[in-house]
């Protein structure tokens, strides 16, 4: 049986903070008024986890949601949003499944029932920009824990809904559809891990993985697939969509790191989505107390 | 046509060249450069460096198809306005991404090859713009100076592999488009080249032509 590590006590919120989250969203609804848009004015219960609460400023939410690569709905950072709203959200089901003693499949309501909470991270992408964003979602170690992974599970393997009807690219095959990625077991069970289903308040926008993605801030963001429909515990490693497009540029660990260049580019500096000057890229996107060990006595010059 | 004609369409086309920097600055002006504004800046000067690098390589295509030999006339100023916009492009990598340290900027063009390339074909630029003028054509010599300038198409492919070198997988189609079109364009030269070789072959003996049918050059 694979064994779920307990939450250290400083990620357990407090009744007075979790009582307060009312006021909370009413505050970052008068903040972020741009949120009242038609389709995404759902807010979510959920309560914020003080633990995830970097120093950063968060990224406004017009630049988190107007620059974004979702390929399935276009190559340009801008065409996601114009492509993507025809999105059919709901009803969607998530199929849970592979080394499991418990496989399920759960309608994305019956997830947010599990408990949402508010996490502000840093994101970094490979291609050299970063973001902070606070992301709502079900911590990943919460969802092992409901299915019972079998001591046979060594990978989690995330699929992205591929339908050519409403993602007009699919039918072009610049990668290997469906997108497909993966993380070994004990990063998935790292309690950083969280599958998102919101953010800045609200549910997802289509264009940023509606209604439910992946999010691992110490890896670049093309780990973190978009619109899930499959999540699968496997016992061997599979091969992902960026590694199988250019093995040399997208490695499966992926974790941002700024002593290993991208082929093309180097990856010691990041620019922040509306900031000017690049800033000093930080190794694991900043998160190395959290997530170091995972790779002791790896060498993540070839693991990268 | 006639003289004041030329220099009417002349000025039209200055100040057309302008527009895409004009539209740039309103861009900035109007805080509307996106949520990257570093990155769309530096794309778009990248691109209408292409674009001018393209219509300073079509006025002699051009120019031929038409006859419209005035044509020829418009070309230095389209071959400057490449160099304004590489210059801005180059600006933008210098200033945004390094903060103008030197240090770093020779580190980059060092170790990223697309960034050596896309440096090689600007550094080429140079000595093309400065010999961009009747004085410069006087002291070199006419032949001299065609054969410096012959560099654009040099500088034409260093472009194109530069453009299609940061590109990824999922963005090749605009890259390999101005690549097509580039080589397009080289390859009338070379077709053309090999034509004004035929007719003066066609004017003596039967065996010559054949034998200029069968090695142009």
């Amino acid at each position: 049986m694979f064994h779920f590590t307990k939450p250290p006590a400083s990620e357990i919120t407090p009744e007075a903070q979790f009582s307060r989250r009312r006021l909370l969203i009413a505050a970052g609804m008068l903040a972020l008024p741009s949120l009242s848009t038609a389709q995404n004015d759902q807010t979510l219960p959920y309560r914020r986890n003080p633990a995830w609460n970097p120093e950063d400023q968060p990224t406004p939410f017009d630049a988190v949601s107007s620059y974004n690569n979702f390929y399935e709905f276009g190559p340009d950072k801008d065409s996601p949003k114009a492509n993507a709203q025809g999105l059919r959200i709901s009803p969607w089901t998530v199929t849970v499944g592979g080394e499991v003693a418990r496989p399920l499949v759960a309608d994305i309501d019956e997830i947010i029932r599990w408990g949402i909470e508010e996490r502000i991270y840093r994101l970094r992408c490979v291609e050299g920009w970063s973001a902070v964003i606070p992301w709502l979602g079900l911590p990943m170690s919460e969802l092992i824990r409901r299915v019972q992974p079998t001591g046979k599970a060594k990978y989690v393997v995330f699929t992205s809904l591929a339908d050519p009807a409403q993602m007009p690219r699919v039918r072009v095959p610049v990668l290997d559809w469906p997108y497909t990625e993966a993380l070994r077991i004990d990063e998935a069970a790292n309690p950083l891990t969280l599958l998102a289903v919101g953010m800045y308040g609200n549910r997802l926008p289509r264009q940023n993985g509606a209604p439910i993605r992946l999010v691992v801030p110490w890896k670049y963001g093309f780990k973190s697939a978009k619109s899930i429909v499959r999540i699968h515990f496997a016992e061997q490693a599979p091969r992902t969509t960026w590694n199988k497009a250019a093995p040399h540029e997208y490695g499966f660990y992926a974790n941002v790191n700024p002593d290993v260049a991208h082929r093309r580019w180097s990856q010691e500096s990041e620019r922040r989505l509306g900031e000017f000057r690049k800033r000093p890229t930080l190794p694991f996107n900043g998160y190395a107390e959290q997530v170091a060990h995972l790779y002791a006595g790896m060498d993540l010059r070839r693991n990268y | 046509m006639n003289q004041h004609l030329i220099s009417t369409t002349r000025g039209l086309v200055f100040l057309a060249s302008t527009l895409p920097m004009a539209w740039l600055a309103w861009l900035a002006g109007n805080d509307a450069l996106g949520a990257n504004p570093v990155e769309t800046v530096q794309r778009y000067t990248g691109l209408w460096t292409l674009n001018f690098l393209l219509l300073t390589l079509s006025v002699s295509p051009l120019r031929a198809l038409t006859s419209q030999h005035w044509l020829l006339r418009l070309r230095r100023m389209l071959g400057l306005f490449t160099f304004t916009y590489a210059c801005l492009h180059l600006l933008s990598f210098v200033g945004f991404d390094h903060d103008f340290s030197a240090q770093a900027i020779a580190r980059d063009i060092l170790k990223r090859p697309f960034i050596s390339i896309g440096f090689a074909a600007f550094v080429l630029l140079v000595p093309l713009a400065l010999t961009s003028n009747a004085w410069a054509i006087r002291r070199l010599g006419g032949k001299r100076w065609q054969e410096l300038h012959r560099s654009i198409y040099l500088i034409a492919i260093l472009a194109c592999l530069h453009f299609l070198w940061l590109s990824k997988i999922t963005e090749i189609v605009p890259p390999l488009a101005y690549a097509v079109l580039t080589g397009l364009l080289l390859w009338w030269r070379v077709q053309n080249r090999k034509q004004r070789a035929m007719p003066a072959a066609r004017t003596t003996q039967v065996q010559a032509v054949k034998f200029f049918r069968k090695r142009p050059d």
